[in-house]
């Protein structure tokens, strides 16, 4: 076939300059956490895990790790149990009232985040949620929804309804009909969702700026003061950490899939 | 089969699924939109009822600038964003499938890293004892270190390298339902590679250019964190003044009419959108 469609070479190696730019940050950071110096730098001399020690032994950094991962994971349930119940709904519905729903449940990724902070803010500050457990996680978790309903919804556009409509007419109540022939077939879907609402609580850096102060400090939280105040190396740790825990989930999400087409 | 069932029955047979939809929406209604209409309300009616606030866009030299400022570094990270955005697109819709996956990994692996952690990449790069500097120092090329970060250009920097990604999807899915055999059909008719692009392949990309413009464009409207960071708080952009004056300066009013002033100009820019392509199409219909 006449490949004279393809990019020419100055288009090439610019579009390969740009992913290099886009690889770049990301590549940086993990020499130089490694570095012997005291202050960010790659390493001079020799590789050190100095740092990684200096992390794994602070009590502050542990203490948001471990924060920021009971945050994610209580609020990746409460979206994907809400979110993937409401997925089903409205595509079983699919009238005018369903699509107003499901553009509602998209608002969080429309709307800026620091518009809908000074929101909650306001009203965590009334019903008295500032700064616990219970208030982040249901910021989080909310906010967690639109993406599980994404993924939920596009693995339900490749469900057969008549599966649906046979359990229910063989003599299935709603809940064996979700449990055993719905659920089963939309797993993935429901399983990429999870690890978006986790990422998405995991990472999140501006609502946690407003509804938590001094009890809890996110890893972000904690990476934000410290790129404000001292530049040490054990944030490059930190970021290492975060990437990892993110990178560890894609596999996971690759895993699953692979695992459900074989 | 529902078409003639009465009214009743369709209710009663429709309950049970709007049972599954309750929780969330409930959640979503109580804990998302509710908080948000009252940014609005507060807008209007602290410190006192009327139009007091939105005033100020008109008197207030320091909220226009910081409107202008705004609008100013969106422009440009808009503008140069599409630009690397449409080489990456181009020269991905036409790779072959092997080196297209490696393409879609780098497209994509940014979009899996914090924004905060990414901020902080460029922290490191651009700072004065950033890498960038130390190296151009070593080498001997300057002597005084650039200054590349705590000004627009930092913010530009990290910004454009958020937004490609964003950029690129809705223009490789306007890419890849062209025709394949349009340009070498040009080009054997004897125009050159240039004019066959102009002509023929730019032209056939414009929804994907004007919906990437838009979504990028929104996107940046409303970016908190990478311009925070890299801009070191001496330029201030709307989000970050709106956060200034919320949790240090405690003036609601003016805070949450900025706001609700954001707000309003994202949803205009989408319903204009909506106007000229299909939204569901943006992304390549999911």
């Amino acid at each position: 076939m006449d490949r004279s469609a393809q990019a020419g070479p100055v288009a090439n190696v610019l579009a390969w300059s740009v992913l290099l730019f886009l690889l770049l940050p990301i590549t940086v950071i993990f020499p130089i956490s490694l570095t012997d110096q005291r202050f960010l730098s790659l390493p001079y001399e020799a590789l050190s895990l100095q740092h990684y020690v200096a992390f794994f032994t602070s009590e502050r950094w542990l203490s948001s790790t471990w924060q920021s991962l009971v945050i994610a994971l209580a609020s990746t349930i409460l979206a994907v149990s809400t979110g993937t119940l409401c997925a089903i709904g409205c595509w079983k519905l699919s009238t005018r009232a369903t699509e107003i729903v499901r553009v509602l449940m998209l608002l969080p990724i429309i709307v800026p985040s620091i518009v809908y902070a000074l929101g909650i803010y306001r009203l965590w500050i009334r019903l008295d949620l500032l700064d616990t457990y219970t208030g982040v996680i249901l910021v989080h978790g909310v906010t967690g929804i639109p993406y599980v309903v994404i993924t939920v919804t596009t693995a339900l556009a490749n469900f057969d309804p008549r599966l649906e409509q046979a359990a229910r007419g063989m003599g299935a109540s709603l809940r064996q009909t979700l449990a055993w022939v719905i659920l089963p077939r939309i797993m993935p879907g429901i399983v990429s969702g999870a690890i978006f609402a986790f990422i998405h609580s995991w990472d999140e850096a501006v609502l946690i700026l407003f509804i938590a102060s001094r009890a809890l400090f996110t890893l972000p939280r904690r990476m934000w003061d410290g790129i404000n105040e001292n530049l040490d190396p054990v944030m490059a740790v930190a970021a290492c950490v975060m990437i990892l825990a993110s990178v560890l989930m894609l596999a996971v999400d690759l895993w699953a899939r692979r695992k459900r087409s074989e | 089969m529902a078409v003639a069932a009465p009214p009743s029955r369709v209710l009663g047979a429709s309950l049970p699924w709007w049972l599954l939809i309750a929780p969330a929406l409930i959640l979503m209604l109580a804990f998302y939109a509710f908080p948000l209409a009252e940014v609005l309300w507060i807008s209007f009616t602290e410190p006192e009822p009327g139009l007091s606030n939105y005033e100020r866009l008109i008197t207030s030299e320091a909220v226009q600038r910081v409107w202008i400022t705004t609008l100013r570094i969106c422009i440009i990270t808009t503008v140069i964003t599409l630009l690397a955005g449409y080489v990456v697109a181009y020269a991905l819709s036409s790779a072959p499938p092997r080196v297209q996956r490696w393409m879609f990994l780098f497209i994509l692996l940014p979009l899996w890293i914090s924004v905060l952690v990414r901020a902080f990449a460029w922290v490191t790069i651009l700072r004065r004892q950033g890498l960038i500097n130390e190296a151009l120092i070593g080498a001997g090329l300057i002597d005084e270190p650039l200054r590349l970060i705590w000004n627009e250009f930092g913010i530009a920097v990290g910004m454009v390298h958020y937004m490609i990604p964003y950029a690129v999807l809705p223009l490789y899915a306007s890419m890849r339902d062209i025709d394949p055999r349009l340009v070498p059909a040009a080009r054997g008719l004897g125009a050159s590679r240039f004019e066959a692009f102009r002509s023929v392949f730019l032209p056939l990309t414009r929804p994907g250019i004007i919906a990437a413009s838009v979504l990028v464009f929104i996107f940046s409207l409303g970016f908190y964190v990478t311009p925070a960071i890299l801009g070191g708080g001496r330029t201030l952009m709307i989000a970050e003044y709106i956060k200034l004056q919320i949790l240090d300066l405690i003036r609601w009013g003016l805070g949450t009419m900025m706001a609700s002033t954001l707000l309003i100009a994202i949803v205009l820019l989408l319903w204009a959108l909506s106007r000229i392509v299909d939204i569901r199409r943006v992304f390549g219909s999911g």
